[in-house]
């Protein structure tokens, strides 16, 4: 991703816009769900900076502290590169759905208990409610729109959930998905008590455990009924 | 179920250096707030119960991360080293097993794929009354809503109760005091090393902090030394479920055993206290003897000695006691 130079220097920033003068007032910042999100309906996935531009002329920027956060971001998201205007204080899972319009992933707690939101960051299954989307850029972010192939075949973690009966509602899926391919992708071909243990962090309103672990063994090859 | 709001706006800032970080921090006293992993730290903001206006991403510096076998046969770690790491590290699980053990089980893989040592070192108090942003003692007020005839104090503390009742809420932080490590901490002034036990703090020291990083301080690395190398260890926590919670009671040990004789031990108890509770008690019952079911039993009778329970956690202290039983009898 090109950065913007005048970010880094040898210390990560120069030293001259530390003035806290130069901070800008955070309560003129300030944009409202309101605006938001008809920042959002105006200008479709990607918003312009414009939609909701906290009130930050680009004088007050260029004296703005040094080694603040960039908010136009390229993010490397399903193997596409994404243009996007990210908060500070956004989350990955906003930028998600609410600016790259990929719904798959969801929010079920948006507190790190559920797991609904997992995705992998460069393979690894993260909670996406529980990361910032400034913290990921450079990396690769891959969703559960990124799994099937070019010409739509599913995954095969994908295909190994339907043919298991997987999921009853549905709305851990994604999630669960996720996890389970972020452990193939590190151990091809896991216990039961691996899978069981990877996929523990994604919970289940609809108690479908057992049909997943089955989906995953399925996929790795492996007779989910042999790997007790 | 509705969509999720925004939590409120902040300033970020990522330096990628360790004075960059600890300038920026100073700079911003009481208005900055240092990120690892966030996974304490969202709950807050989400909340809105704890609103900085600049916030200081600490991962992107790399010099804080990653774990090294120092020349005395110790490991350091750095600060922002994620749990998954510790918990895979071959070298932590070869001679420090207890706290891979330990880091293994914090909450959730995904959470502990992001979540940091530092942060889980670092991180404050689970009261719920606290998290809720109630102006309680810890918060600043003048009530324990925790410790009233009402109270939900299932949780809470046994020892240490000084207006606030909130325990230690890491799994790690027992692992590091019973492997004696030395905590690096940064700040304006230079760089300082702390004992584990010292670095946590309780009520009376100090009602709003859990441990002696004072502001613009940061942790940077946790020094294990090779006392322990190799050692005997146990480790375990008792939660309502496997995943995510918290501990009610965790434990952690080391033994040095000769034949069956206990030559030293260190226990140390997570979730009994606002600080993980060193078990000196216990040490010395062991310390020499033979191990056996009787040794087992008094030493988890010793470690629950002056014990105060609230109305509705008089459970951890038998649950205490097994898990110290435990610990003697299979380490
Ligand atoms: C659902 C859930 C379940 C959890 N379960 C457990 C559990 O079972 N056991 C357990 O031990 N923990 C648990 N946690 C707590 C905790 O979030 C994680 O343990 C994690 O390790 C915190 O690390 P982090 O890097 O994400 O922290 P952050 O949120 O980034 O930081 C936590 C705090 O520490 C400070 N901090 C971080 N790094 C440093 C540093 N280097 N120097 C100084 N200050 C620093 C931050 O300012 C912040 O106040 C749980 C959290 C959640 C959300
Ligand atoms: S929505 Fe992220 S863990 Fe629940
Ligand atoms: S299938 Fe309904 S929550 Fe898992």
């Amino acid at each position: 991703m090109a950065e913007n130079p005048r970010d880094r220097d040898v210390l990560g920033y120069p030293e001259p816009r530390y003035e806290r003068s130069g901070l800008s007032d955070l309560a003129s910042r300030k944009a409202t769900r309101r605006q938001f999100i008809k920042g959002i309906i105006a200008s479709g996935a990607a918003v312009s900076s414009a939609a909701y531009l906290f009130g930050c002329s680009s004088g007050e920027r260029a004296v703005a502290p040094a080694g603040g956060v960039e908010r136009m971001l390229t993010l490397r998201v399903n193997g596409q590169e994404r243009h996007v205007d990210v908060l500070p204080n956004e989350t990955l899972a906003m930028t998600l759905r609410y600016k790259l319009g990929l719904t798959g992933t969801k929010l079920g707690c948006d507190r790190g208990e559920c797991g609904a939101c997992t995705v992998l960051i460069d393979d690894v299954p993260t909670y996406a409610c529980s990361t910032l989307t400034h913290q990921v850029r450079n990396r690769s972010i891959e969703t559960i729109e990124g799994l099937e192939g070019p010409n739509g075949e599913l995954h095969p973690v994908q295909q190994a959930m339907i043919d298991e009966l997987g999921p009853q509602c549905g709305f851990c899926t994604p999630g669960q998905i996720m996890s389970a391919v972020g452990l193939l992708r590190a151990n091809p071909r896991p216990t039961r008590e691996e899978a069981r243990l990877a996929l523990s962090g994604n919970l289940c309103r609809c108690g479908a455990y057992d049909h997943y672990l089955n989906a995953v063994m399925r996929a790795a090859g492996q007779s989910a009924v042999s790997q007790a | 179920m509705g969509t999720r709001d925004m939590m409120p706006s902040f300033e970020l800032y990522q330096p990628d250096t360790l004075e960059a970080a600890l300038d920026l921090l100073g700079r911003f006293g009481e208005d900055g707030w240092a990120l690892a992993g966030g996974n304490d730290s969202f709950d807050w903001f989400k909340d809105r119960v704890k609103r900085p206006r600049y916030v200081v991403d600490l991962t992107g510096i790399e010099a804080l991360k990653g774990i090294r076998e120092t020349a005395d046969g110790g490991v350091e770690i750095g600060a922002l080293t994620t749990l998954t790491e510790i918990e895979r590290s071959d070298v932590i699980r070869s001679r420090f097993g207890v706290l891979a053990e330990a880091a293994s089980k914090v909450a959730s893989p995904q959470i502990r794929n992001t979540g940091t040592i530092g942060g889980n070192l670092c991180q404050d108090a689970r009261c719920w009354y606290y998290r809720y942003g109630v102006h309680c003692y810890r918060a600043g007020g003048n009530t324990c809503y925790a410790d009233t005839p009402e109270g939900q104090n299932r949780e809470h503390c046994l020892w240490g109760a000084d207006r606030c009742v909130a325990v230690s809420p890491s799994d790690t932080a027992p692992a590091m005091v019973v492997l004696d490590a030395r905590m690096v901490v940064a700040g304006p002034n230079g760089e300082r090393e702390v004992p584990a036990e010292q670095f946590f703090i309780g009520p009376s020291i100090d009602i709003t902090r859990m441990t002696v990083l004072e502001p613009g301080e940061l942790l940077t690395a946790i020094r294990i030394p090779p006392s322990w190398a190799g050692a005997r260890f146990y480790f375990e926590k008792v939660a309502d479920r496997n995943v995510w919670d918290f501990p009610l009671v965790n434990i952690a040990a080391a033994m040095r055993v000769n034949g069956n004789v206990i030559e030293d031990a260190r226990f140390a108890a997570g979730a009994v206290q606002c600080t993980p509770r060193r078990l000196t008690v216990v040490e010395e019952v062991v310390r020499g003897q033979p191990r056996s079911e009787d040794l087992a039993r008094l030493a988890g009778q010793s470690a629950v000695r002056g014990a105060t329970p609230l109305n509705y956690n008089h459970f951890k202290i038998p649950l205490l006691q097994n898990l110290v039983m435990r610990a003697v009898r299979d380490a």
